[in-house]
């Protein structure tokens, strides 16, 4: 599905992705994990075509298609989903016409037409539900004065309402508290399937005990320094990111 | 295709609870130039009575004496106002001009705005194959209002066929000697609307014009009267647009509202005159006066939703003459490229309890510049006044401006005056987020400048406001990388 191959990336002229490997196959959860300001939050923009950073070298390809060429809007068309670390605000808009908007874009893209209203309301009613957000919610202006985790699970509503083929949940845990994160990972769970995949990135182990990753990569430094299974998570929780970083120049 | 009365018929049931007639002003015949002669030949050409023609003179002597105010932060060529044509006649169709002679970024304008063909022909001179009598159709609204004892007709029709209302309140709000503008315009004022609600009345629908500038070189100079009587309400919708020309056009409008004792009136413009070119050339001048006075308990409530002209000069205010009367400003001004505009509002309160909202949202794009004017006074009578602006600025790039200049005079210990102002700009992340989510940087763009005049276009009656948000969209796009 997602192919990274030797992957550079530069912001203002620095130097912040220095070659990254990464294959994700359908039906496969892979989690990233690693030291603040290691690249993760540059790599997932980067995906998504955020413009400021400029690809020095490498490639990604989505189902085989280069994305190099494409606008942000266009990669988020062909199933490219991002649970952003820092959601931003848009004063006035409310939940409910930012999902229509964008429902309605994806659709367009598509060659289909508007989605009738009935079927909208239905649709934000039930993934509401699934994600245990209060009506009332979606009506407010999109992450203006919200929580950290308020905002946090309406990215997960989001995701839930665009059912992408790649997720990428960059620190969708840090600002939950245990019950929200568990309706959050509860969430991603029911959206996993075998056509799609997910990519999260994340500090902690926590929330790898409720969506459980298939392979763990450690990044350190702009470069994914150790990859393995699940008990890569534990063991960086015990021994901290040192660790890597020591047997990194071994 | 020709366009059946059923078609016609079909359209106006969708828009049922909208009346509205059309003043094209055009403008040939006359020469060039301003004198004594042109304004009696105006009046003549218009059969007015004596007394009309005796006003427009007193004016014209006292625009003599004046010069063009520059207080405003807006820069110029002023307009030569003898190189102007002052009379306008209804212009004749060219028959063979087709909708493939004009300007097809116009049309494509049309388009996005949802203007019918056979509209797009009426503004552009062309020939319509209408065939169909839709004085039929139109008479049904002229009953309902009738039945009401609603005057809503043409200000040349309503001075012949209701001087003594006319008379009575002509220049009552806006007097001859207000300003430069105000001047000229009750001098030579071409034409507009005039609007009397009866007592107790409420106008079952919204009433409705559209004012178009067709030809170059001409003056638009449209005068509104609308008078509401004790206990009525009405709401009024006031669109305007220009095709596209080169030369600069001065348009300089009057408008006077009164309401009487416990009436409302609700007055909503949408105002899309040529902006000139993306290098600043041509577009409109827009130099507008709109007051209005509210006797006892009566209630004005302006929303303007302002994105055309190259240089816009307009401030619609309330005289808050009675106790416990209400004025409300709501407002949209869009600058993109070389535009400018200065508006804003005056709140003169002079009543007890009298209470005045202003809510200005000015959108900044381009090379443009975006001023808010407003002044809130309170004055010695006027007991236990309220006001409340909020004035929020939005910017596009780092080449525009914003400016806000409110003044606030209180004479009065027991006021209660409030002002807010914010500026922020959109943002790469909300667009990047946007675009992360599908939505394209226009559609992005669009999405948050509606987010952010939301206040002002809830209150606009619900078909203007989608054709406002149309606008907004048309009026920014390209603004941004
Ligand atoms: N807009 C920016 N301008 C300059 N440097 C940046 C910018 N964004 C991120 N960086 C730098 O890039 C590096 C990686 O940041 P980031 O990808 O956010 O790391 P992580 O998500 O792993 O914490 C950091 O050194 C950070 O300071
Ligand atoms: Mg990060």
């Amino acid at each position: 599905m997602l192919k990274i191959k030797n992957l550079q990336a530069n912001i203002e002229d620095k130097e912040i992705l220095k070659g990254i490997n990464l294959e994700i196959n359908p039906g496969e959860v892979h989690a990233i994990m690693g030291p603040n300001g290691s690249g993760k939050s540059t790599l997932s923009s980067v995906i998504a075509g955020k413009e400021e950073y400029t690809m020095t070298g490498g490639e990604i390809l989505f189902e085989g298609e280069d994305l190099s060429e494409l606008d942000p809007e266009e990669r988020a068309h062909k199933g490219i989903f991002l649970s952003f670390q820092y959601p931003v605000e848009i004063p006035g808009v409310s939940v409910t016409n930012f999902m229509k908007a964008s429902l309605n874009a994806h659709r367009k893209a598509q060659g289909l037409e508007d989605m009738p209203a009935k079927d909208m309301l239905k649709m934000i009613r039930d993934k509401s539900e699934l994600l245990e957000i209060d009506r009332k919610f979606l009506s407010r202006s999109l992450n203006q004065g919200f929580s950290g985790g308020e905002k946090k699970r309406n990215e997960i509503f989001q995701m839930a309402m665009l059912n992408p083929k790649l997720a990428i949940l960059d620190e969708t845990d840090s600002g939950l508290d245990i019950d929200a994160l568990k309706v959050v990972a509860n969430g991603v769970n029911k959206l996993r399937s075998e056509d799609n995949a997910v990519l999260l990135i994340t500090h902690y182990q926590r929330l790898l005990d409720y969506i459980v990753p298939d392979f763990v990569h450690v990044m350190v430094d702009g470069k994914i320094v150790k990859s393995g299974n699940k008990e890569l998570a534990y063991e960086l929780e015990e021994r901290g990111y040192d660790w890597v970083k020591q047997e990194k120049s071994v | 295709m020709a366009y059946t009365e059923d078609d016609l018929k079909k359209e106006l049931e969708t828009k049922e609870y909208e009346y509205g007639f059309y003043t094209d002003l055009k403008s040939e015949t006359f020469p060039i130039g301003l004198n004594e002669d042109i304004v009696r030949a105006i009046s003549k050409k218009k059969e007015e009575p004596e007394w009309m023609t005796n006003w427009r003179l007193e004016a014209f002597r006292i625009w003599q004496t004046m010069t063009e105010p520059e207080w405003a932060n807006v820069h110029y060529t002023k307009p030569d106002f003898q190189a102007i044509s002052y009379y306008s006649a209804p212009q004749t169709v060219d028959p063979n001009k087709t909708l493939d002679d004009v300007d097809p970024d116009l049309l494509a304008m049309y388009k996005k705005l949802g203007i019918s063909v056979d509209e797009q022909k009426k503004m552009n001179n062309v020939a319509m194959d209408i065939v169909v009598d839709s004085v039929s159709v139109a008479t049904t609204f002229k009953k309902t209002l009738g039945e009401k004892g609603i005057i809503f007709m043409s200000i040349s029709d309503a001075i012949k066929e209701h001087p003594e209302l006319v008379r009575k309140y002509l220049g009552t709000v806006v007097p001859q000697k207000d300003n430069f503008y105000a001047a000229l315009n009750s001098a030579v004022f071409s034409d507009g609307s005039f609007c009397y609600i009866p007592k107790g009345v409420k106008c079952p629908m919204e009433l409705s014009t559209y004012f178009r500038i067709n030809q170059a070189n001409t003056g638009q100079f449209e005068r509104t009267l609308l008078v509401a009587d004790e206990g009525s309400y009405v709401s009024y919708l006031e669109g305007c647009t220009a095709p596209s020309r080169d030369e600069n056009q001065l348009h300089a409008a009057v408008v006077e509202l009164i309401a009487l004792d416990d009436a409302e009136i609700k007055y909503s413009t949408v105002q899309n005159w040529f902006p000139g070119n993306k290098e600043g050339k041509g577009g409109v001048y827009n130099f507008v006066t709109k007051r209005g006075i509210c006797e006892k308990n009566a209630k004005i409530s302006w929303t303007q939703v302002e994105t055309g002209s190259a240089v816009t000069w307009k401030y619609p205010s309330c005289i808050l003459k009675g106790d416990n009367s209400i004025g409300e400003f709501y407002s949209i001004a869009v600058t993109n490229n070389f535009q400018q505009a200065d508006t804003g509002t005056k709140m003169i309160h002079l009543g007890k309890n009298t209470k005045s909202t202003i809510i200005s949202k000015g959108i900044s794009a381009g090379k443009s510049q975006n001023s808010y004017r407003g002044l809130v006074q309170i004055n010695s009578r006027a007991d236990n006044a309220r006001n409340f602006s909020q004035c929020d600025s939005l910017l596009m790039g780092n080449d525009c401006g914003a400016h806000t200049f409110p003044y606030i005079e209180v004479k009065n210990k027991t006021a209660q005056v409030e002002h807010e102002a914010t500026t922020s700009k959109i943002g790469e992340d909300q667009i990047f987020y946007c675009n992360q989510r599908g939505i394209s940087t226009e559609k992005a763009i669009a999405l948050i400048v509606n987010g952010f005049s939301k206040e002002v276009l809830n209150n606009l009656p619900m078909e203007f406001a989608v054709e406002a948000q149309k606008l907004l969209e048309i009026s920014l796009e390209g603004s941004v990388g």
